[in-house]
């Protein structure tokens, strides 16, 4: 079973409609968003939630304000700047800010701090018609996202290796930050989706270079190619002088909103040279792993 | 003042609007720009400044003095993070997760640990034009952005209109970067995606009790903006801006120029737009 992951650095260059692509083409594929932060491949694969889990992590300060004598011990403490003094003197606990240390939870004399845990997200297994769909949401202003990636990509490999699926497909996050590498790590394949624009090549670049970190094999398509002929080159240049190949080059093609305006996946929707780069980029990719 | 510009989904085109709001202003008013996407940052390709500044950002992390230290567990027994394992010999510390709390050095008997700095990136800071500029860049392979986008808002110059260009997403780094503003720019896009991303945006800085409105971008996409102004409509969130769908628009990106720069017939709607935020006057 092989694992592909679909990133970016710069978001918006088209991960989401990349991932949904090869969930219809792989066909005998497990689909996962790891991008808990803000995922969208749900709303291209329609899923039919089938299990749903809370996702617990993390713990948050409360003071128990009875028992708060103000002797403000713990104030100085916190690093995160969670810790302010109410009206009365006493602690209080920006929720927002607090990032569960527990320090002042263990400098407390008088037991008046509480350690609560947290639900901060939920993930589901879902059945599309393309194959299972592994999904989560993250709470609001939540942290962690890196576990919950975590969380989302063991479940997908276990309905993989139980069901005798082929391949694990990942819609990744953009960035370069905790849940990238979270998704990354041990991936199989990382298709960057890049474009012809000064932040598509800059955030490339910078994506790859953690690819290369992480030593995974990673393989490149520029989306909108014909937007500036000058930065594809530089682009391809770039991957040429690093051997990574440069597996598809989609146009500028107004069907690709509209697809996604209409919540098809793009090679459902259409039949065109457009369609057509995807196909072979994604019997490129599986060549490349399989 | 803080504006902050933000967005749920990537590649909707936060910079372009944030960029394009601090160019607009700078004639008349002292502006900063804080470009706090700093696993992306991208705002200097259009704003071209002269850096004239360059530190790097350290997070405390712990080291263990072995000959005083007593391997009785307790610094593993307090962190939160699990970036301490006490062995018989050995105190293995994986810095990774390591969120520079203090609790290990703290709370250490033998005061067998001290904190050192471990380098997650570097800010640059200098001026574009009468702009005053700076962003953060996240070391490749470092996990954690908050601490370093903290660092890079330590150089808020609260005398200024400061824009804020935030990461994608609604988690801790967007916080990080949204905490303390006077307003919360949402720039969407009229897809399924960009609609369901705005949802949870707007739910971050709803939390956070920030008050905000929408721009939005690619506004005469697919089936136009009618959907969005809905639920704008519905949720109180005034749509303060749109810009269409244009190709050239697409293009001038593309070729590294700023909205205003390609377009300045754009610059009155951007000082309406400011106007409109409520904050217009110093």
């Amino acid at each position: 079973m092989k694992q592909i992951v679909v990133i970016s650095g710069k978001g918006g260059t088209g991960k989401t409609v990349m991932s949904a692509c090869f969930a219809v083409l792989a066909r005998n594929a497990v689909l996962a968003d790891v991008d808990v932060d803000a995922s969208n491949l749900h709303l291209l694969l329609h899923p039919e939630i089938r299990e749903r889990h809370v996702f617990k992590s993390g713990r948050k300060a409360r003071i128990e304000s009875a028992r708060c004598t103000a002797c403000g011990l713990c104030l100085p403490l916190c690093r995160f700047g969670a810790l302010s003094k109410d009206a009365a003197g006493k602690a209080a606990v920006e929720p927002l800010s607090c990032e569960g240390c527990g320090v002042c939870f263990h400098v407390c004399l008088e037991g008046a701090v509480a350690m609560d845990p947290q639900v901060s997200g939920e993930w589901f297994v879902s059945a599309t018609k393309y194959g299972p769909l592994v999904h989560a949401r993250l709470g609001i202003a939540e942290e962690n996202s890196g576990k919950l990636v975590t969380e989302v990509r063991k479940k997908a490999r276990e309905i993989a290796e139980a069901e005798g699926r082929d391949v694990v497909i990942m819609d990744g996050s953009p960035g370069i930050g905790c849940p990238v590498i979270a998704s990354l790590t041990g991936t199989d394949l990382a298709l960057v989706v890049t474009e012809p624009t000064p932040s598509g090549l800059h955030d490339m670049e910078r994506i790859i270079e953690l690819a290369q970190h992480f030593k995974i094999r990673t393989a490149c398509c520029i989306n909108k190619f014909d937007l500036d002929p000058g930065y594809t080159e530089r682009i391809e240049r770039w991957c040429d002088e690093r051997s990574i190949s440069v597996v598809g080059k989609i146009a500028f093609d107004p069907a690709v909103p509209e697809s996604v305006v209409r919540r098809i996946p793009f090679v459902e929707y259409v039949s065109n040279s457009s369609s057509d780069v995807i196909r072979t980029m994604w019997a490129s990719l599986w060549a490349l792993v399989r | 003042m803080i504006v902050s510009v933000a967005s749920g989904k990537g590649g909707t085109g936060k910079t372009t609007v944030a960029v394009s709001l601090a160019l607009a202003l700078q004639a008349d008013r002292a502006v900063q720009f804080l470009d706090c996407d700093v696993e992306a940052p991208n705002a200097h390709l259009f704003m071209k400044p002269k850096i004239d500044q360059s530190e790097a950002v350290y997070t405390p992390v712990p080291e263990i003095d072995e000959s005083l230290c007593t391997h009785c567990g307790r610094c593993a027994e307090v962190c939160a993070y699990n970036a301490l394992a006490v062995l018989k010999e050995d105190v293995l510390v994986f810095s990774e997760l390591c969120h520079g709390c203090g609790a290990c050095s703290l709370f250490c008997p033998e005061s067998a640990i001290k904190e050192t700095g471990k380098r997650i990136g570097v800010i640059e800071s200098g001026r574009a034009g009468n702009i005053r500029f700076a962003h953060g860049r996240l070391d490749v392979g470092q996990a954690m952005s908050p601490p370093l986008i903290r660092a890079l808002k330590k150089k808020l110059d609260p005398g200024r209109i400061v824009v804020i260009d935030a990461p994608p997403g609604t988690s801790c780094p967007v916080i990080e970067s949204m905490k303390r503003s006077d307003f919360c720019l949402l720039v969407t896009e009229p897809t399924p995606f960009g609609l369901h991303d705005l949802e949870l945006a707007a739910g971050a800085a709803r939390e956070m009790n920030i008050p905000c409105g929408v721009v939005v971008n690619r506004a005469s996409l697919g089936g136009g903006d009618g959907e969005i102004r809905d639920f704008c409509a519905r949720e109180k969130l005034p749509v303060l801006m749109a810009i269409p769908f244009d190709r050239r628009i697409a293009e001038a990106y593309a070729r590294g120029q700023s909205l205003l720069e390609a377009f300045p017939a754009y610059r009155p709607e951007f000082l309406k737009l400011f106007a409109a935020i409520g904050l217009g006057s110093p």
